[in-house]
């Protein structure tokens, strides 16, 4: 479903396409690799739907190579992330504990994560009920 | 010789612990840009130094790297505590710089004002690892339910720091303190106003209580 424009071409955005990675995709994969993967996917003008989610310390790796490619990337502004857990009457800390009990065998295949490219996602709104993707026009 | 060993294992014993009790709590303030966190730990610094950590301003990113002050001996009701205070430039998943061009600053300083951000959040997240215990200051009139807001208190969660969710600018209208209670209910909350100092004295019993917590 990507399409192939590649990682430097994030700037007059055509259009765009949402990818879908079971977490078996990247299961086993280093922390780096997957971060890696996951933003190829995402410069690429790809919003990715992930099965499961990262552990803690890769979510913030996520974010840090994010701040380190915005001055490399031209026309790269980041990203918008999102975590949404199965079941939506839990508070975030109960989904979050449930996430790091998973998170040494990896995945928490009961969440789900988004995350796209600044330039086509505005704002991923989230309240414990309900989820808004709101796009760039 | 004997009388040596004891001697030098007194010593050394005493001396660690004399260390132990003088040493600074690294006490760091996370969260979202924009949230008040300098404005709280200026506040702080001020009671308890007469000095200031850091600038504050309403453009977002204004602290673009991480401040300390040292030496903070914050006293309460008879209890007093020496802290290491941690001023963390605000974690944000992007950075454009035309966001800084409504505030009225020109393109090259945007420019700057962006690279500076990206890499004060880079830094931030270096720190994390640092601290003993964590301040989360969230904004209480904005929705609490966002992803850097569970990032950070889940790698704090994650390497079993203490955390304290101050719930700032409750003087405000759109404020809404239960909703920040109900996002994060395994975590205190104190609602406060840097901006004021309204309900500090809550602030500072909850800071004493967060580090018994280590």
């Amino acid at each position: 479903m990507g399409n192939k424009k590649g990682g430097n071409d994030l700037g007059k955005i055509k259009g765009f396409s949402i990818q879908f990675l079971p977490y078996s995709e990247i299961r086993t994969l280093s922390s780096d690799e997957r971060i890696r993967k996951i933003l190829n996917i995402v410069l690429g003008n790809n919003i990715l739907i992930l099965q499961g989610k990262l552990k803690a310390e890769e979510e913030t790796r996520l974010i840090g190579d994010t701040m380190a490619m915005i001055d490399h990337v031209k026309n790269f502004k980041g990203i918008e992330l999102a975590v949404i857990g199965g079941n939506g009457e839990e508070s975030v800390f109960f989904k979050m504990k449930k996430g790091l009990a998973n998170a040494l065998s990896g995945g928490d295949m009961s969440a789900i994560t988004i995350i796209g490219p600044a330039s086509i996602v505005k704002e991923i709104k989230r309240n414990p009920k309900k989820i808004e993707l709101l796009l760039n026009g | 010789m004997v009388v040596k060993i004891l001697k030098n294992f007194f010593s050394r014993m005493f001396s660690s612990l004399f260390k132990e009790g003088n040493k600074e709590i690294k006490m760091g303030f996370y969260g979202p840009p924009n949230a008040g966190k300098t404005s709280l730990a200026n506040r702080i610094c001020k009671d308890f130094t007469g000095e200031e950590i850091g600038t504050v301003s309403k453009i977002p990113h204004e602290t673009r790297n991480v401040q300390f002050k040292e030496q903070v001996e914050i006293k309460y009701k008879g209890k007093s505590m020496m802290f290491k205070m941690i001023d963390t430039p605000g974690i944000a998943t992007k950075i454009d710089y035309e966001d800084f061009l409504k505030y009225k600053v020109n393109k090259n300083d945007a420019k700057k004002r962006a690279k500076e951000a990206t890499q004060g959040i880079i830094e931030s997240i270096k720190w994390l690892d640092d601290m003993d215990v964590v301040v989360v200051v969230l904004d209480s009139s904005e929705n609490p339910y966002n992803q850097v807001n569970i990032t950070i208190i889940g790698n704090l969660a994650a390497r079993d720091i203490p955390v304290l969710i101050v719930a700032n600018k409750i003087d405000l209208k759109k404020a809404d303190l239960k909703k920040i209670e109900s996002a994060f209910p395994e975590y205190e909350t104190v609602g406060i106003s840097a901006r004021t100092g309204k309900n500090l004295e809550d602030f500072y019993e909850a800071v004493f209580r967060l580090v018994k917590k280590r």
